[in-house]
């Protein structure tokens, strides 16, 4: 008795997956026929994840209630960003190019539009171990937005070969990672040259361990 | 078997409607330490639309707001004494506090969250949303 209800169970399921199977199939046609008459099974990477919508406005973000008054009255995003450079990732937008570029004029103190930012020109570059190219931090963009005492001597101790800093931290959200993967450009494939960007020497091996120069095997 | 139909019918329905995944801007912070409990929608702050408006250090440095979201115990007593968001938001810098609902625009039971973290996508999440239980009781 129990065994044909869990079978009569099973096959109301599959039946109700065949049924939508088909239904997306039907509006798959339709769209084919509407773009023309190239067939819509030959998208590019149609496996992969569709592009998400970018920008979307507060009532249609998934996080703004849209039953409160308030969220329609805030501005959407798109309207902000008209104009400005372009990235791959994060808002989309390059925000330190807007800058440069004197598109945006953010003010360094609260009341006084007229304060410069303490800007401070200084390349640190850092070795990498792996073979991926090393990593120049410009202090020249960080200083333009924010104060030497928001990453020193907290974040970062101001002292050459004192920070011990690796991608797992960065992750994780320490060092680089207290705001590169939150608010400052996120860490996705697209962004890694934007740190990793000075090339190794040509002459550059990776480093080796005692005990494998010492192998015999070698 | 009429009944045994209706479950697994039910049980496709339950897919299709689950929530779907949200679009919002990146760096965009819910905060919701303690809106929930005390029955007001959950506080959106924009980075986006602070960045153009204000440089990094204007709050982080100068107002003492930490580098994590909920980490800075932001109460409304203490907005309208003039700390964290009080120091713009008073009606000089920027509208001041009787508009709650451009800040207060979450969906109640969003958890405090910054959208598109790497670090909140790879570590477990330490925020746990009130039950209905939790709430009585704080209340």
């Amino acid at each position: 008795m129990t065994m044909r209800k869990y079978l009569v169970f099973i096959m109301a399921l599959l039946l109700a997956v065949m049924f939508l199977g088909t239904e997306s199939i039907a509006a798959d046609k339709k769209e084919a026929k509407q773009s023309g008459t190239v067939s819509s099974a030959n998208i590019f990477n149609r496996l992969l994840k569709k592009e998400k919508m970018r920008n979307a406005a507060p009532a249609e973000d998934g996080i703004h209630d849209v039953a409160n008054d308030g969220t329609h009255v805030l501005q959407p995003p798109l309207i902000a960003y008209e104009g400005l450079p372009n990235s791959d990732f994060g808002n989309y937008v390059d925000w330190v190019k807007s800058l440069d570029d004197g598109l945006l004029k953010p003010r360094y103190d609260r009341f006084d539009p007229k304060v410069e930012p303490l800007v401070m020109d200084l390349d640190i570059v850092r070795e990498v171990k792996a073979s991926v190219p090393d990593v120049v931090f410009p202090h020249k963009p960080h200083t333009q937005w924010l104060h030497c005492s928001n990453c020193h001597p907290k974040i970062f101790i101001p002292q050459r070969k004192a920070n011990v800093i690796n991608m797992s931290a960065i992750l994780l959200g320490q060092k680089c990672g207290v705001c590169h993967g939150k608010v400052s450009f996120p860490i996705t494939t697209k962004s890694c040259k934007k740190c990793h960007s000075k090339e190794k020497p040509k002459d550059w091996k990776p480093p080796q361990s005692e005990a494998s120069l010492k192998t015999p095997w070698r | 078997m009429f009944r045994s139909a209706m479950i697994g019918l039910l049980g496709v329905i339950a897919v299709l409607v689950m929530p779907q995944p949200v679009k919002a801007e990146y760096a965009d912070v819910v905060i919701n330490n303690y809106a929930d409990a005390a029955g007001m929608r959950p506080v959106v702050f924009p980075h986006w639309y602070h960045r153009i408006r204000f440089r990094c250090k204007v709050c982080h440095a100068d107002l003492g707001f930490a580098f994590k979201a909920g980490g800075n115990k932001i109460t409304m007593a203490k907005i309208i004494d003039g700390q964290f968001c009080g120091a713009c938001h008073n009606g000089e810098i920027s509208w001041s506090v009787e508009n709650c609902g451009m800040c207060h625009s979450g969906i109640p039971g969003t958890p405090t969250s910054i959208h598109g973290s790497t670090v909140q996508r790879l570590v477990a999440p330490t925020y746990k949303a009130l039950d209905e239980k939790e709430k009585a009781q704080k209340k």
